[in-house]
C-alpha cells in the first residue's frame, strides 16, 4: 500500500461484507417464504424482508463503491485523500442511517410519519430522515474524492469515476420528488432506477474495472484508457433512450414502446465491450499477478454481468415480449444476475484485490476465495436458470391463457424449492468468501511451482 | 484500435455523446410528463381521496408483495387492473364495499396459503385506498395487462 489513506477502504468493505451476508441471509428467507408461507408471517411478513433484502443491496454495493474510490484514488492521483477524518464521519452517516432502516422496517415505527417513517415505494423505501442523511454523506465523500482528484494527477479512471459518482448523487435527488400521479411517479422513480444500474453505475464498474485491468495485467494504461471510454460512451448512448422499456406499460407515451426497445436491445453492447475488455487484457499482458483470486473475480464480473443484463436484460426487453412477461419471474431472474454479475461480482473483485494490500501481506488462501467464485456464481446461474422456467410457465398460463394469479403460483413451488436450494449455495459462498478474505493466516494449499516453457521445448 | 481513434478523440465523443441523448431524454421527458397529466391519466380526476389512498399505498410498502403496473414484488396479484378484475371499476361504492371486506378478511391463516398481513384502516382510508385504484386502473396504460388475470 503505498498511501496510509488507502486503508479507509478497510472499514467500508468490512461494514460491506457484513450487510451482504445479511442481504443473501434475507434473501434466503424471503425465498423460504416462498415454499412455506405461513413463516413468521404475523411477525414479519415478506415485504418487510423484501425490503430489508433489497436494500441491504443496494447499500453494501454502495459502500463498497465509496470504499474503492477511497482505495484507488490515491494511488491513481498520486496523493493522500483530502480527508480521512470526513470519510470516516461519512461511514458513521451511512451505518446509522442503516440502523435506523432496519429498526424502522422490522417494528414498524412511526407509520405515517413523513420524516421517520417509512416511504414505501420500492427500493425507495427509506424514511425522509435517511434519504436526507444519505445525501449529506454523498456531498461530503464527493467533496473529499474531488479535492483529492483536483489537487493531484488526473486519469481516465478518476475522471470516469467520478463522473460516475457525482451521477449518482444527482439521479439519486429525484428519490425526494414523489408526485402524486403515479404514472408521473413511476416515471421519474426509473431516474433513479434505472438511471443507475444501467447508467452511471456502469461508469463506476468500468472505471474500477479498468484500475483492476491496469494492476493485474500490466497493459499499457494509454491502451485500457481508450476502452475505457469507449465501453462508458456506448453506456450512456444506449442507457439513456434504453430507459424506454420502463416506460411501456405505466400511462406514457406510445413511442417509447419503438425507441425502449431499440436502445435497450443496444444497451448489451457496453457489456458485450467490458467482457471483451477484461479478456483482451488478460490476454495481452505481460504481468503474472499472484493474486488469481482477484483476476478470477475480475474476469467473472464481466461474463456474468453479459448475461445476466446484457442477454437476460434482452430476453426480455423488445416491447412485444415485455407485454407478456412484464413483472413476472422472469424479470426476477434477470434482476438477480444482472446485479449479481455487474455489481456484486465486482466489489468482490475489488475487495480480494485490496485487502491483501491493505493488510500488507501476501494474498493467502485463494483456493478458498474461488471456491467461493463457483459455489456463489454457480448458485446465482441456478437460480436464474429455475425463475426462468417459473417465469416461462407464468407467463405462459397467466397472460396467455388467463389463469388466476394464485392458481398459478401454486403450480410453481417446484421451483420455489429449488431457489431455495440455490439460495443455500449463495449463503455458504457468501461466508465462505468473508471467511477466506479476513482469517487465513497461510495457504491452505501451496501453488505448484511453473515451470517456464521457452517455445522452442 | 490506436490508428483508428486516440484517447481523446474518445473521451470527447463520450462527452459529446452522452450531452446529445441527455438532451434528447430530457425533451421527451418533458412531453411524457404532459401527455400523462393532460391524456393517459385524464379520464378520472386526481381527488384527494386519490392522493391519499396512494400515501396508504406507500405507508403500508403493499408495492413489496404486490405489483401495480407490473412494476414491485411478484409475491402476490397485480393490482393495477383489480377494480377490473372485481367488476367494479364504475362502482365506487361497490369497490370500497369489496375491498373493505378483503382488507378485513386478512390474514386468512390458512395453512400453505401465502398471507396479506391485516391492517387496521378505518372506513375513510379504505374508501381513499379504493379510490386509489380505480384511478390506476384507468390509466391509459396500451392496453396492459394481457386479460384480467393482471
Ligand atoms: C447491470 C445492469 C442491470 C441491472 C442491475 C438490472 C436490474 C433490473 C432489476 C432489479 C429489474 C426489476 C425492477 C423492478 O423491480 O421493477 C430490472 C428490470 C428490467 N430490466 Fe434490467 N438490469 C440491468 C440491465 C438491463 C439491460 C442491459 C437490459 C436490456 C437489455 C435490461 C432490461 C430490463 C427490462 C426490460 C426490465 C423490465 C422487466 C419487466 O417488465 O418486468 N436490464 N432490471
Ligand atoms: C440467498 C440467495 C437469494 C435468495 C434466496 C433471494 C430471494 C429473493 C426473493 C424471494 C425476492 C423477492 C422476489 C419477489 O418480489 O417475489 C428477491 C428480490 C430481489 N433480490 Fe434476491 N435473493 C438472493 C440473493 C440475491 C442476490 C445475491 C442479489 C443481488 C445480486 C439479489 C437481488 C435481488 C433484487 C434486485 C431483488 C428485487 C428484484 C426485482 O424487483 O425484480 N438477491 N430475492
Ligand atoms: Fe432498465
Amino acid at each position: 500500500m503505498k498511501y496510509e489513506s488507502q486503508k479507509i477502504a478497510y472499514a467500508y468493505f468490512l461494514a460491506a461484507m457484513i450487510l451482504f451476508v445479511v442481504q443473501v441471509s434475507g434473501g434466503l428467507l424471503a425465498g423460504w417464504i416462498y415454499v412455506a408461507p405461513n413463516t413468521l408471517s404475523e411477525v414479519l411478513p415478506f415485504n418487510v424482508v423484501r425490503m430489508l433484502h433489497t436494500n441491504s443491496l443496494i447499500v453494501w454495493l454502495l459502500l463498497g463503491f465509496f470504499g474503492a474510490a477511497y482505495f484507488l484514488i490515491p494511488e491513481e492521483s498520486g496523493r493522500e485523500i483530502h480527508s480521512p477524518a470526513i470519510a470516516y464521519y461519512q461511514l458513521a452517516i451511512l451505518v446509522l442511517g442503516t440502523l435506523g432502516v432496519v429498526v424502522t422496517y422490522v417494528f414498524d415505527l412511526f407509520q405515517g410519519n413523513f420524516l421517520l417513517g417509512k416511504d414505501g415505494r420500492e427500493f425507495l423505501e427509506q424514511p425522509l430522515w435517511v434519504k436526507i442523511g444519505i445525501v449529506v454523506a454523498a456531498l461530503m465523500f464527493l467533496y473529499n474524492v474531488s479535492m483529492t482528484v483536483l489537487a493531484g494527477k488526473k486519469t481516465a479512471i478518476t475522471n470516469v469515476l467520478l463522473i460516475g459518482l457525482w451521477g449518482i448523487a444527482l439521479l439519486f435527488l429525484f428519490a425526494f420528488y414523489n408526485p402524486a400521479n403515479l404514472s408521473l411517479d413511476k416515471m421519474y422513480w426509473w431516474y433513479v432506477v434505472h438511471l443507475w444500474v444501467e447508467g452511471v453505475w456502469e461508469l463506476v464498474m468500468a472505471a474500477i474495472l479498468a484500475y483492476l485491468m491496469l494492476k493485474l495485467t500490466g497493459v499499457d494504461r494509454e491502451v485500457v484508457e481508450k476502452w475505457l471510454y469507449v465501453i462508458v460512451g456506448t453506456s450512456l448512448f444506449t442507457g439513456i433512450l434504453g430507459t424506454g422499456h420502463h416506460y411501456y406499460w405505466i400511462g406514457a407515451p406510445g413511442y417509447w414502446q419503438w425507441i425502449g426497445s431499440i436502445f435497450s436491445t443496444l444497451e448489451i453492447v457496453p457489456f458485450f465491450l467490458m467482457m471483451v475488455f477484461s479478456f483482451v487484457m488478460v490476454w495481452k499482458g505481460r504481468r503474472d499477478h499472484p493474486n488469481k483470486a482477484a483476476l478470477l473475480w475480475s474476469l467473472g464480473t464481466t461474463t456474468l454481468a453479459f448475461f445476466g443484463a446484457g442477454v437476460w436484460g434482452f430476453l426480455h426487453t423488445l416491447h412485444g415480449v415485455n407485454y407478456y412477461t412484464h413483472g413476472t419471474q422472469i424479470t426476477a431472474a434477470h434482476g438477480h444476475l444482472a446485479f449479481f454479475g455487474a455489481y456484486v461480482s465486482l466489489n468482490l473483485a475489488i475487495f480480494t484485490y485490496a485487502f491483501p494490500i491493505m493488510r500488507n501481506r501476501d494474498p493467502y488462501n485463494q483456493v478458498l476465495n474461488m471456491a467461493s467464485f463457483w459455489l456463489m456464481s454457480g448458485g446465482m446461474a441456478f437460480m436464474t436458470f429455475v425463475l426462468t422456467f417459473a417465469g416461462t410457465i407464468q407467463t405462459h398460463l397467466q397472460r396467455v391463457m388467463g389463469q388466476n394469479y394464485m392458481e398459478v403460483q401454486d403450480q410453481l413451488v417446484l421451483f420455489y424449492y429449488m431457489r431455495f436450494g440455490a439460495g443455500i449455495a449463495v449463503v455458504l459462498g457468501a461466508i465462505l468468501f468473508v471467511y477466506a478474505i479476513l482469517v487465513p493466516q497461510r495457504e491452505a494449499i501451496e501453488p505448484g511451482k511453473r515451470d517456464v516453457l521457452s517455445p522452442a521445448e | 484500435m490506436r490508428e483508428v481513434m486516440t484517447t481523446s478523440m474518445a473521451r470527447n465523443i463520450f462527452y459529446g455523446g452522452s450531452i446529445f441523448f441527455v438532451l434528447i431524454f430530457l425533451g421527451l421527458s418533458v412531453h411524457s410528463h404532459i401527455y400523462i397529466v393532460n391524456t393517459s391519466t385524464a379520464s378520472m380526476p386526481l381527488t384527494e381521496s386519490v392522493v391519499r389512498g396512494k400515501r396508504i399505498w406507500e405507508e403500508h410498502a403493499c408495492v413489496n408483495c404486490h405489483s401495480l403496473h407490473g412494476e414491485g414484488a411478484y409475491f402476490a396479484p397485480e393490482v393495477g387492473n383489480v377494480m377490473t378484475r372485481w367488476g367494479v371499476i364504475d362502482k365506487p361504492k361497490e369497490a370500497f364495499e369489496t375491498l373493505k371486506g378483503w382488507m378485513e378478511a386478512q390474514p386468512s391463516r390458512i395453512p400453505g396459503r401465502r398471507q396479506m398481513p391485516g391492517y387496521k384502516l378505518t372506513d375513510e382510508q379504505i374508501r381513499d385506498l379504493s379510490n386509489f385504484l380505480i384511478w390506476a386502473d384507468k390509466t391509459d396504460t396500451k392496453g396492459w395487462p394481457p386479460n384480467n388475470a393482471g
